[in-house]
């Protein structure tokens, strides 16, 4: 159905279990979720005590800092440094530890070095 | 150009009427043949639904802002900030903040596994029929709640911005905004609703750059010179503090907190969105439209700081409360303000075409979940050839069309600005738990998303209907009646713990296990790309 009615031979032969047992794809999932699972957490928390310290805290917000700005002000626009930076880091991570793993996995399904034994290079249809 | 006024002086509005619309009208007219150009290619159904996929990873990412960035964004944000100061900017952050939930943990996996909807990826390794058909729902009643709140908010706009003020004109321009947004979906598909888009992103945020850089100028590019103009203008240094909207009561400050938990969540589960990730030919070029977007919309959400606190020192809380549209004129007022009726005539026309473009974005979508999830893969049970599900996808874009108008027209002058919270709501109680848990957690069960996405829609609808918006309260929608036994404006906080709960009960009790070779398949589809399908050739 839906999913896979365009899906390259190679993609529909594999062995997918098999894949996901590789230490090589184990890497890859621990390198994506030590990765992303910590940092979201650490964002949410970051702007949940920002919002918390808007809502409960607000003469401390309200403290000026330099000139009319005040510690409000800064801790919002701190939060757009966050967000940037977050996102460049999670980039220059992607494309040093995630992608080349990824292709080199991919590469191999598509090499149908992961076929299911007996149906190589019919694509049954995986579902 | 005329000399700036010193004050607004909004009588004058009206004698700008002719050229916002001429601006407007050259507006549709640029994309009218740039859609008609990218029509040209559209033959199959990943043409029509996701553009072929051929489009590069900065070019969605602008669609992306230009569809993210509402009309509620540009005009509400800045009105906001301008009345109620500090409290305003935390919209914009919470919208900003959000994409990165998009970015770490949907936007990329995503692509990999789904094709056309959302509905794709749930149900990949869960039972076809009650997942898809939950997803659909979901979609549907996110894109409806949305919908509505666009076309509702362009009758009052029209108010200001045409200076026309009767209900049946209003009624007109609805029609007319609806007429052009199915043609534009019908003739473009998602090419031509993209372009409109970009289009958009571009000229919104050229004019609130231009907006901003003028503003800054006036204080000497100097943010607290700029801040003390606004305190000093409101006569009450509190607007440079958090708490004049939400920290009246503890009941408010607890709303504040409910709404924060939808926006941050919502985001990254809205279905128009999400759509616009299987526009781009890999997860890698899903991953760079993120970035994009997160610049692109991190920009804009800058300069509403700027926009909003510019308003209010130069423009005044008073004259934009007493001014045709209410909090909603304050950029355009600043526009008046700063540039006279040229700046305000494109302000205009940009904040029309932001109403039509997010319109198109919600439509397509609508129609592409109908089409691809309730009529092919339910109703016609997979068997569908893709030149009939395109066919029942475009007689759909005209139902909704309609719907829409209609929906507007009925809606127009009703206090319905909580739908866009709701649509938030929605997406984040019934939508992302299930897509966290089936990217997620091995054990993930049919019958916990049906669970999760039924009981994260029912609560949020459920508890909107028991809450002040509805009855109870000055503002309500529904008047002389009090139902309100649910305290809160916005139903997050209670929604979308339980939608989440619910998909982890659903599942430990659930004595079906589903098939492990699809886990599997699923995971290392959304890791790798591997059988993701690629661009289209032309």
């Amino acid at each position: 159905m839906g999913n896979d009615a365009r899906t390259p031979a190679a993609a529909a032969s594999a062995d997918f279990e098999e894949v996901q047992a590789t230490q090589q794809f184990q890497e890859l999932r621990k390198r994506h979720r030590s990765f992303v699972f910590p940092m979201a957490i650490a964002f949410l928390l970051w702007y949940f005590a920002y919002v918390i310290l808007a809502a409960y805290a607000v003469d401390f917000m309200s403290t000026k800092v330099w000139g009319n700005i005040n510690v409000g002000i800064i801790m919002g626009l701190l939060q757009f440094v966050t967000t940037f930076a977050i996102t460049g880091w999670y980039v220059s991570y992607s494309n040093r530890r995630l992608d080349p793993i990824a292709a080199d996995i991919r590469h191999g399904i598509e090499g149908h070095e992961y076929d299911k034994s007996g149906s190589s290079g019919q694509g049954g249809g995986a579902k | 150009m005329i000399t700036i006024p010193a004050a607004v002086d909004v009588a004058a509005l009206k004698d700008t009427t002719l050229l916002n619309m001429g601006i407007f009208a050259l507006f549709v007219a640029v994309t009218m043949v740039i859609v008609l150009r990218a029509s040209r290619n559209n033959k199959t159904a990943a043409d029509y639904y996701a553009a072929g996929r051929s489009f590069t990873g900065s070019q969605n990412g602008t669609a992306i802002a230009g569809d993210y960035l509402s009309a509620a964004s540009f005009l509400g944000i800045t009105g906001a900030i301008a009345i109620n100061g500090y409290d305003g900017f935390m919209y914009s952050i919470g919208f900003l903040v959000a994409w990165l939930v998009a970015l770490l943990l949907v936007a990329e996996l995503l692509r990999n596994t789904g094709k056309y909807t959302m509905a794709d990826v749930l149900s990949f390794r869960l039972r076809q029929r009650p997942v898809r058909i939950a997803a659909a729902i979901s979609t549907l009643a996110v894109c409806f709640f949305y919908l509505l709140a666009q076309m509702a908010g362009a009758g009052s706009l029209i108010s200001l911005l045409l200076g026309i003020s009767d209900w049946g004109g209003q009624a007109l321009v609805i029609i007319v905004v609806g007429a052009l947004m199915i043609m534009y979906v019908l003739i473009g598909g998602m090419k031509g609703t993209t372009w409109v888009q970009i289009i958009k992103a571009c000229l919104l945020i050229a004019g609130a750059a231009v907006m901003t850089l003028w503003v800054l100028a006036i204080y000497g590019f100097n943010l607290s010179s700029l801040l003390g103009g606004a305190a000093e203008a409101a006569n009450n240094p509190a607007v440079l503090n958090p708490g004049l909207q939400y920290g009246k009561t503890e009941t408010s400050k607890l709303d504040f907190m409910s709404l924060a938990l939808a926006l941050v969540l919502g985001t990254a589960a809205l279905p128009h969105v999400l759509m616009r990730f299987y526009t781009v030919p890999t997860a890698k070029e899903a991953r760079k439209s993120v970035v994009w977007s997160i610049g692109l919309i991190g920009l804009f959400y800058i300069f509403t700081l700027v926009l909003g606190y510019g308003a209010a020192a130069l423009v005044g809380a008073d004259t934009i409360k007493g001014a045709p549209g209410g909090v909603n004129s304050a950029a355009p007022l600043l526009a008046f303000h700063l540039g006279g009726p040229l700046l305000l005539g494109f302000i205009s026309a940009v904040a029309f075409a932001t109403i039509l473009a997010v319109v198109a974005g919600l439509t397509i979508t609508a129609a592409a979940s109908f089409a691809h999830d309730i009529y092919a893969n339910v109703i016609a049970k997979g068997k569908a050839d893709a030149d009939t599900e395109v066919k029942v996808a475009r007689r759909t874009v005209i139902v909704i069309g309609i719907l829409a108008i209609l929906g507007g027209i009925f809606a127009n002058g009703q206090n319905v600005a909580f739908l866009v919270a709701l649509a938030f709501a929605v997406a984040a109680s019934a939508n992302l738990p299930t897509i966290i848990y089936s990217l997620f957690w091995r054990r993930f069960t049919t019958q916990g998303a049906v669970w999760s996405m039924y009981g994260g829609l029912a609560s949020a609808i459920i508890l909107i209907a028991l809450s002040p918006v509805v009855s109870g309260g000055a503002t309500s929608m529904i008047k002389g009646a009090n139902f309100a036994v649910f305290p809160l404006s916005n139903p997050g906080i209670v929604s979308i713990p339980l939608a989440f709960l619910l998909g982890w009960l659903g599942t430990v009790l659930d004595k079906r296990q589903e098939d492990p070779s699809k886990q599997a398949e699923m995971e290392v589809r959304s890791l790798t790309g591997v059988g993701a399908e690629k661009a289209v050739e032309h």
